[in-house]
């Protein structure tokens, strides 16, 4: 357990070097406290749960009875006749698609505006006055995602939300008393727009901040080339940023997959028809509703499979795009 | 060139009032929700069911009095302030001290320590909830506010580390061994030289984790059903579900207003920590 000396005054770092292999009390406890005490935690809350699961989810245990037996693949066998885990299977592909597509295109866009969309002569800057749009719009992420859930199944009620009322405001009657997250064809969208809606200023943020680490060098070589503010923004801020919206892209996946606190705030039964039922709230259901555990574990497992697999994808398809833009560059 | 000029500027002119309208209404849409629920929170249930979009007669501030007392968010508030104020103490004093060990120190295992925890914070909470509910059972920690702070002081570890950890790093070697020379012992080196030299990152991840915590809801959820110790976000939840029956509407959005308030506060107060920190560590 030598401690790493910095090169450089030799005979200085070895007698401290000396003074420090010791093993005096003052530092096998240091290292007792500071090391056991926090992966202790670690070991016993959160990775023997994670290695558990992969156990219990090859059994049939049903909680609080001792029988429990151990039934093998038989758990994730059942989940191909499982109509309501097909159906939530779905709707969490569909998330992870759709989500974090919009909410990037959406906060790139922003973003580019704010940071690059100014004058077309001078120097490259943004938007006048557009900073404010940037601040206001984080809001939203600073407001627990419970809360965002029923102040949004508020704004859509049929009788007395917000958003029918300002459509009949503005003069479509035919919305009155329209159930925005009741029926099938706009439950799921409906949900999308407020998990999109309330990320596009965190990731906004997050793309302005890489935006300004660009050299200034790079946007007027594309100006004086005639690029225009889409070429630019495409063309020379994407790529530069490629890094940033992959990692946007990743976490914004697993927050899709989740989804489940929007969704227990809109729909807790899943919507209807199960149009909004998450994979999430399935387990959720079958082991704390239902008793389920083994099979609900299980669930969890193929869960953190398809997290995992699509972390893996959007690797891949990076790398590729990368790959194939260094080609380009370099012929 | 002078032609040319103007027109350019005309083109900016018309791309900049664009930019600006859209930019608008998706500012309009971010903030209308917010203000038609501070706007319902000081009406009365008749009005809303009524009048959803009209101002209050007169503005009800009993609702916060109600939601506070009768719906009990009073309690609530009480029960997250002590969870998720140890919590972010704890997880604070924990987190720094692994990343200060995993970051300075070469012993067997250290970077295998260092990756399993990466890794398993990619993994969802989904994966570990049910095993994890046995485990707290097991310990009698299950339903109560020291197993609820256990749990996510543990869950916040990964995190805490892995940012910190690259405060560690950057610290010259030069102190430390000043520290030695001076006859300081590694508790006090870390406690006296290192942690207050860390003190800028640790400030973001302390709030990052603050606002993280303050807003968790699947761990209560499932870990801490007993209706006397639940936090805010399980109660809005239950609070929420029951007023399709017994509606005090007005109370509602009082109470989300209440739920919301410290956060926005923190973030308003912190602002450019919590901007600034989103772009450093962990979004790399």
């Amino acid at each position: 357990m030598a401690h790493h000396a910095a090169p450089g005054s030799l005979s200085f770092s070895r007698r401290v070097a000396r003074l420090r292999r010791r093993a005096t009390f003052d530092r096998v406890s240091f290292l007792a406290v500071f090391l056991v005490v926090p992966v202790a935690l670690f070991v016993i809350f959160e990775l023997s749960p994670m290695v558990q699961a992969l156990y219990y989810g090859m059994t049939n245990w049903r909680g609080f009875s001792a029988t429990m037996d151990f039934v093998g693949f038989r758990n994730y066998v059942q989940m191909f006749s499982d109509t309501k885990f097909l159906i939530s299977m779905r709707n969490s592909a569909l998330l992870v698609v759709v989500v974090p597509t919009i909410t990037l295109v959406l906060s790139f866009a922003i973003a580019a505006v704010v940071t690059t969309g100014g004058r077309s002569i001078g120097r490259v800057e943004g938007l006048k006055g557009g900073g404010i749009h940037r601040v206001v719009s984080f809001f939203p992420y600073t407001v627990p995602a419970i809360v965002v859930g029923l102040i949004w199944a508020q704004v859509y009620d049929p009788s007395r939300g917000l958003l029918n009322g300002v459509l009949k405001a503005i003069g479509f009657k035919q919305f009155q008393g329209f159930a925005w997250i009741g029926q099938v064809s706009t439950a799921m969208p409906s949900s999308m727009f407020v998990i999109v809606w309330s990320f596009v200023g965190f990731y906004t943020v997050l793309f302005v901040a890489a935006i300004k680490g660009i050299p200034a060098e790079t946007y007027e070589a594309a100006r004086i080339d005639g690029a225009g503010r889409f070429r630019t923004a495409i063309a020379i801020t994407l790529p530069q940023i490629a890094d940033t919206v992959r990692t946007a892209y990743i976490y914004l996946g697993l927050a899709a997959i989740d989804a489940f606190v929007y969704m227990q705030a809109l729909n807790p039964q899943g919507g209807p028809d199960f149009s909004t039922l998450t994979m999430s709230q399935n387990l959720y259901m079958e082991a704390f509703k239902g008793g389920n555990f083994g099979y609900a574990t299980a669930i969890g497992v193929v869960l953190a499979a398809v997290t995992m697999a699509y972390a893996g994808v959007i690797f891949v398809v990076f790398r590729l795009l990368r790959g194939k833009d260094d080609g380009m560059r370099a012929s | 060139m002078s032609h040319r000029r103007t027109q350019t500027t005309r083109g900016d002119t018309f791309i900049a009032t664009l930019s600006h309208v859209l930019l608008t209404i998706w500012t309009i849409v971010v903030i209308a929700p917010f203000l038609w629920t501070i706007l319902s929170s000081l009406k009365t249930t008749k009005e809303i069911l009524s009048n959803p979009f009209g101002l209050p007669g007169q503005l009800h501030w009993e609702n916060y009095a109600n939601a506070w007392n009768g719906a009990g968010i009073g309690r609530f508030f009480f029960n997250t302030v002590v969870v998720v104020g140890c919590s972010v103490l704890l997880v604070m004093v924990l987190g720094a001290m692994l990343a200060y060990v995993l970051a300075r120190f070469k012993f067997l295992g250290n970077k295998l320590i260092y990756n399993i925890m990466l890794i398993a914070m990619m993994f969802p909470i989904f994966l570990a909830i049910v095993p994890l509910f046995f485990i707290l059972q097991n310990m009698k920690l299950l339903n109560t506010l020291p197993g609820l702070i256990v749990v996510y002081v543990t869950f916040a570890l990964p995190f805490t580390m892995f940012f910190l950890y690259s405060f560690f790093r950057q610290l010259p070697h030069d102190i430390y061994e000043a520290a030695t020379v001076d006859g300081a012992g590694e508790w006090r080196t870390f406690f006296s030289v290192m942690l207050p030299m860390a003190s800028p990152g640790m400030a973001s991840v302390a709030i990052m984790n603050f606002v993280g915590l303050w807003n968790q809801y699947l761990l209560p959820v499932v870990l801490n059903s007993k209706k006397e110790n639940n936090v805010l976000s399980q109660a809005m939840a239950g609070f929420a579900s029951k007023a399709g029956y017994a509606v005090d509407f007005g109370s509602l959005f009082a109470a989300a207003v209440i739920t919301v308030l410290p956060v926005f506060a923190v973030y308003v107060l912190f602002q450019r920590q919590l901007q600034g920190s989103v772009t450093q560590g962990t979004f790399r």
